[in-house]
């Protein structure tokens, strides 16, 4: 097996003392939540830090919490706990559809959602999902916390905003009562990542679409949502055609790149078709229709 | 409550295996689990290029590190004649690059370190300096006159070719073909796929400079082989070479070779005095060991407008990667291919095989194929179905027309095999019987009036396995004919020793049924020991599903030998002639009166005492065979497949798997239906995501498990299976092995399902696997070649 | 640097580099062989261990990280010298053939049990989606869980009938 080079260890027992251990360590120190990211590429020597920073007994970002009308999610949060969460499946069955889809059920014991908004794989779903909830995140370093909508979080294939002394610590997602969502993915194999998926989330007032976000995983949509398909779609009426223009716009504006999982014909076409499926589901249980 | 296996159990049936309570503990002891003094870790460098010339290579600073042992080169290997070992097809396999490499992960240096940390980070202090040339990679291009010479080491060498063969009527079929209603042909792929075991492959090997004894433990399905090979080649003296095969954690095919990487931790161990452990991971498995199939088959069938099938045809392109190492009986440079003609009554076939060579991994026997036999059932299953096709004919009724009858059987083949026995129409009735076959078409009509793909595929195969009649088959000289020694203990306890070792089979659970079956003596009572040179007899393997075939019937033989010479001491013991003496699984009573009797473990104690035996009987009780097969024998199966595919998505869903084999005696049904489950999934896994591609750089694109997809639990259906058992004639048992007829079986029945999914489109073929963008773009009528990188 | 770490109910304290993985610590350090190891991109499972009752995938996580918590192996898996259901369904059905994934395999149904004392056979199976095996085609695997499920622990019926 792969074994990665050296490197010195570091474990935080609070937020600011892992802030505190990057600043002191530099460009060279990364942190380590779930691992399941990172060490994957230090056992391929394609990430070589000289420190690693484990920060699993923060608990204070384990959390997942209403406050008002948001609702919080800690950043070190499992894959596995979002998954069994009834409080997140309340309010945002997308969460739950996408978690079911993530990797396999053993590695969404330790990989976290902190860890894999700040990994930002263009293929990586709950992205894709958070971006269609329209969340925010919040940002620590030594100088105090800022809050970035997820949409800007990250600017490119496995690059994002958080700066090397910074620490993501919290997702917020706001809480509108009506919200409908779904996710949708395909793929080769269970556990592998997606092809394409969709993420849909909606609001609807006297059956027109007020609010609608619609997410993309591994298309090369452009931080990762259709904005341009939810403009178009904005104010009209939740019907198949609205639906269907949706799915043609998102399709037209991704940028999948062939590779192994398929063609880019196949994956544009593979996008239109869910966001039309994550859009009929998620209006549907807008509407208390669909289980 | 607590389970145990059943102490009394005696012959054949179900049965608790033995082995499962060391693996359940985690008390398996498997290559890497071995930890001897003094060990050393041994890391293999690895070419980045699939084509270069190697211009120099400078290890000053590996060796310079501080727990580095010893570096090796190929210059080095040069010195000691070993940069070069023959392969298993009169070629031979760099074991070290010297001048070029020649394929993406080429074994480039070794170090032999401390730690495996250690080899792992002094890989990086090597510095090489490689001219990359350019590759070669698709094989339908390997002899085109531009095309770079990849096996220049050769002398005289000016091209990729590697052999030509042939088999069959070549003019007979050309008639057939002429005068038939019906011609169709199709280029089928069955692309570059890998075993994949779950153990990688490893070795650790002992030189005792004082002994001058080697010793190797290693992940190999044939350990006297390796012995004999090593001897050979590295001029070691055969009684000094011990191979120790222990626990394996899975072989198909992947484990029957001698990796360069054994080689080099033999040489690591000589240089060093201390022993030196390789094992490669899992990169390294997928990237330069045995790949299996790769075989560009264009396949034509020629059938009367009723379907009556008259010739069929196969030119086959054989892709061998960089070296010629193939695994199979010598005469045989394409194996059995040549049992294309399948299941089928017809009187003509002909199939031509050109190998070439590529710049890619060697290899090509492996993965179950029992020698070829996966790419023929796959061509001969598929070109029916597209005959079915072309004749809008139910594809099942298109077999049942045209299978072999019991009548027929032993059955001379277009292309000279002698199948064995066989009841091919009853096994297929059965397989549509157990799936409802009817009533599916039924459900198949009706979701096709609402658009909905739903998809029936059916594989009726036939293999050739237990390798097989010396005369015929043998690998680089060793005839493939296997010894068995079996010994009663005084207390009537007993030890029986074979030539062919587990990798998951259960041999240590059904060798001792074979001999508590024949001799009355408990299961548990006897112990089966395997895998050790030292204290086994000679054989050549596990592979080619031959361990029941061949090893089962010198095991049975030998037990027959012991139970004759047991009713001999029975007869002496109780003053009567051995004409008198009735035997019944180990009681040996006198005829007419069933109070006289002796059991074997009464006759096992007197012939190890002092009696006065009867003259020409020796003491003791015991016998050993070495067994020659008459012929090989003849497994075969009946499988249908049920999917459903999405057409939006390309999703393809396997709802149900029927399978029934038939493999003779079944002398552990949970075993035998343990190994069809296995094969099922590999089809599923082959049909639908498993492949080795290549980009046009000759970078292998299947190098690790995230690329190189295995099926999950949830892309497995519950199996159903069903049985008939028609023994072989020739085998003492009347078994057949089923170890490969699933993998051999299976991958067509999903195809062939995908396929019927899609007739309504219009389509009749798309190679394998059928990933979701493959069958999207076979729906749109632009499929891509599968072999290659996807592009655009 | 040293890490501290409970391993099968005993407190082991080794010297390890940082970068020691945990499955290479089990086998390597504390001879505990019974954890295999099979890819390099933490998808065959045959790694997988338990972390604090939580399956875990032990060649993606360092030895480091399990200080302080408390390690599972499969030696771990019997009690008293009696196998644990799970095993012993694994035996009763034909759940194992060349055994190298069964380490993991058990270990993960035994977690999913102790989750889900009844589940489907659609949950076992997307419950052992991340563990592989190469032998079984995963039919027996399902019914040695589905045994282990019928044939609990006596201690645990007897607590769940007092409850």
């Amino acid at each position: 097996m792969q074994v990665p080079a050296p490197f010195d260890y570091e474990r935080a027992t609070s937020v600011d003392e892992a802030i505190a251990l990057l600043e002191r360590h530099g460009e060279e120190a990364r942190l380590i939540a779930g691992g399941h990211s990172i060490l994957p590429l230090m056992k391929l020597r394609f990430a070589t830090p000289e420190v690693l920073v484990d920060i699993n007994d923060l608990t204070e970002l384990q959390r997942i919490w209403v406050a008002g009308d948001l609702l919080c999610i800690g950043a070190m949060v499992r894959h596995a706990d979002l998954l069994a969460s009834a409080v997140v499946g309340e309010h945002y069955r997308i969460l739950h559809d996408a978690e079911r889809v993530i990797a396999d059920p053993v590695v969404r014991n330790r990989g976290t959602i902190g860890g894999s908004l700040c990994h930002a794989d263009p293929a990586e779903d709950l992205s894709a999902a958070l971006g269609a909830i329209r969340a925010d995140v919040v940002i620590k370093g030594s100088g105090g916390e800022r809050v970035v909508p997820v949409r800007e979080l990250q600017t490119g294939p496995f690059e994002t905003v958080v700066g090397p002394a910074e620490i993501l610590t919290e997702i917020r997602l706001p809480i509108r009562p009506g919200t409908g969502s779904a996710y949708t993915k395909v793929e080769r194999r269970a556990g592998d990542y997606a092809i394409a998926a969709a993420g849909a989330v909606v609001r609807l007032e006297d059956d027109k679409i007020s609010e609608v976000g619609l997410g993309l995983a591994a298309v090369g949509a452009p931080h990762f949502v259709a904005s341009r398909a939810e403009d178009a779609v904005r104010g009209r009426s939740a019907d198949d055609a609205a639906i269907d223009l949706a799915a043609q716009i998102a399709s037209e504006e991704c940028e999948p790149a062939t590779d192994q999982r398929g063609p880019a014909d196949y994956k544009r076409a593979l996008a239109g078709e869910l966001v039309k499926r994550a859009l009929r589901t998620a209006i549907a249980r807008c509407r208390g229709q669909e289980a | 409550m607590t389970v145990t296996a059943d102490q009394a159990h005696v012959g054949f049936g179900r049965r608790m295996r033995k082995e499962d309570a060391r693996f359940l503990r985690g008390k398996g002891n498997y290559v890497d689990d071995f930890v001897l003094p003094g060990m050393l870790h041994g890391a293999v460098l690895r070419s980045p290029y699939a084509h270069a010339r190697l211009v120099s290579i400078d290890t000053t600073a590996a060796e310079a590190h501080p727990k580095v042992r010893a570096v090796i080169t190929g210059a080095l290997l040069e010195t000691l004649k070993l940069a070069w070992i023959p392969s298993l097809s009169h070629d031979v396999v760099a074991v070290l690059a010297t001048d070029k490499v020649r394929f993406h992960g080429q074994e480039v240096a070794f170090v032999v370190a401390d730690d495996r940390y250690s080899a792992r980070d002094a890989l990086e202090l090597i510095d090489v300096e490689y001219e990359p040339l350019p590759p070669v990679i698709d094989a339908r291009r390997a002899l085109d006159p531009d095309a770079a010479v990849i096996r220049d080491d050769i002398e005289g060498k000016a091209d990729n070719h590697i052999f030509d063969w042939e088999a069959g009527d070549k003019a007979a079929t050309e008639a057939a073909f002429a005068d038939a209603d019906v011609v169709v042909a199709q280029d089928i792929l069955y692309p570059r796929v890998h075993p994949a075991p779950l153990e990688t492959c490893g070795a650790i090997a002992d030189m005792d400079k004082v002994t001058g004894k080697l010793t190797i433990y290693c992940t190999t399905q044939a350990p006297h082989a390796h012995r004999t090979l090593y001897a050979i080649v590295a001029g070691l003296p055969e009684h000094k070479i011990r191979i120790v095969s222990p626990d394996i954690g899975g072989g198909f095919g992947n484990k029957v070779g001698i990796y360069p990487g054994y080689v080099l931790a033999v040489v690591g161990s000589i240089l060093t005095g201390r022993p030196v452990k390789w094992v490669e991971d899992r990169s390294e498995n997928l990237m330069s060991t045995s790949f299996a199939r790769d075989y560009h088959m264009h396949t034509e069938i020629a059938s009367t407008r009723e379907g009556k099938i008259l010739a069929m045809r196969v030119n086959v392109l054989a892709d061998h990667g960089a070296f010629n190492n193939t695994a199979q009986p010598t005469k045989f440079p394409a194996g059995f291919f040549h049992i294309f003609t399948g299941s089928y009554d017809y009187p003509s076939a002909y199939c031509t095989v050109k190998g070439v060579y590529t710049n890619k991994a060697p290899g090509g026997v492996a993965y179950a194929c029992s020698f070829r036999i996966t790419e023929a059932a796959y061509a001969v299953e598929r070109i029916v179905d597209c005959l079915a096709y072309e004749l809008d004919m139910d594809p099942a009724e298109l077999r049942m027309k045209n299978l072999l009858r019991a009548e027929q059987f032993p059955y001379k083949s277009p292309t000279g095999w002698e199948y064995d026995s066989g009841d091919y129409p009853r096994t297929l009735q059965k397989a549509m019987e157990i799936a409802g076959y009817d009533e599916l078409r039924r459900e198949q009509a009706e979701k096709r009036e609402r658009g909905e793909l739903m998809g029936i595929g059916l594989s009726f195969f036939t293999e050739g396995v237990g390798a097989g009649p010396r005369k015929h088959m043998d690998i680089l000289g060793l005839g493939m004919a296997d010894g068995a020694e079996l010994r009663v203990h005084p207390t009537g306890k007993a030890v029986v020793r074979i030539s062919v070792q587990s990798q998951g089979q259960g041999h240590e659970t059904t060798f001792a049924q074979i001999v508590s079956e024949i001799t009355g003596i408990p299961s548990d009572d006897i112990d089966v020991v395997h895998g050790d040179t030292d204290n086994t007899p000679f054989g050549l393997g596990t592979y080619g599903s031959r361990s029941t075939p061949v090893s089962g019937a010198a095991v049975a033989v030998a037990a027959k030998r012991v139970v004759d010479k047991a009713k001999i001491i029975a007869a002496a013991m109780m003053e009567v002639s051995p004409d008198d003496i009735e035997v019944d699984k180990g009681t040996f009573s006198i005829k007419g009166d069933p109070t006289m009797s002796k059991t074997i473990q009464e006759v096992a104690l007197a012939a190890h005492g002092p009696m006065e035996l009867p003259e020409g009987v020796e003491g003791h009780l015991d016998a050993a065979c070495v067994y020659d097969p008459p012929n090989l024998t003849y497994p075969y199966g009946a499988y249908i497949c049920v999917v459903e595919v999405d057409p939006s998505t390309g999703a393809v869903k396997v709802r149900r798997f029927v399978a029934v084999d038939d493999c003779g005696t079944r002398i552990n049904p949970m075993i035998v239906e343990g190994q069809i489950h296995g094969g099922l999934a590999d089809g599923i896994g082959m049909a639908l995501m498993e492949v080795i591609a290549f980009d046009e750089d000759g970078n292998c694109l299947g190098g690790s498990f995230m690329d190189y997809q295995l099926p999950t639990a949830m892309e497995c259906p519950s199996w159903e299976l069903g049985e008939t058992v028609t023994p072989s004639p020739h085998h003492p048992i009347g078994a057949k092995g089923v170890g490969e007829s699933a993998t051999v079986g299976s991958p067509a029945a999903v195809v062939n399902a995908v396929m019927d999914a899609l007739k309504p489109y219009g389509v009749r073929h798309a190679d394998m696997p059928l990933t979701p963008a493959q069958v999207w773009r076979t729906i749109q009528g632009r499929p891509f070649r599968t072999d290659l990188a996807i592009t655009d | 640097m040293q890490v501290t770490v409970k391993v099968n109910g005993e407190e082991y304290t080794r010297e390890v580099e940082p970068r020691l993985l945990l499955v290479h610590f089990l086998r390597d350090e504390l001879g505990l062989t019974g954890t295999h190891w099979g890819c390099d991109t933490s998808n065959c499972g045959v790694c997988v261990v338990q972390v604090d009752g939580t399956p875990v995938k032990s060649c993606t996580m360092l030895a480091a990280m399990a200080g302080g918590h408390e390690v599972r192996t499969v030696e771990g898996l019997e009690q008293d010298g009696e196998l644990d259901p799970i095993q012993q369904g694994f035996m009763t059905e034909h759940g194992l053939q060349c055994g190298f994934c069964t380490p993991g395999m058990m270990l993960t149904a035994r977690w999913l049990l102790d989750r889900n004392p009844h589940p489907s056979d659609a949950e076992i199976r997307e419950a052992i989606s991340g563990n592989l095996c190469r032998c079984t085609g995963y039919e027996n695997i399902v019914r040695a869980v589905r045994w282990a499920a019928d044939h609990p622990r006596v201690s645990e019926t007897e607590e769940v009938a007092a409850s």
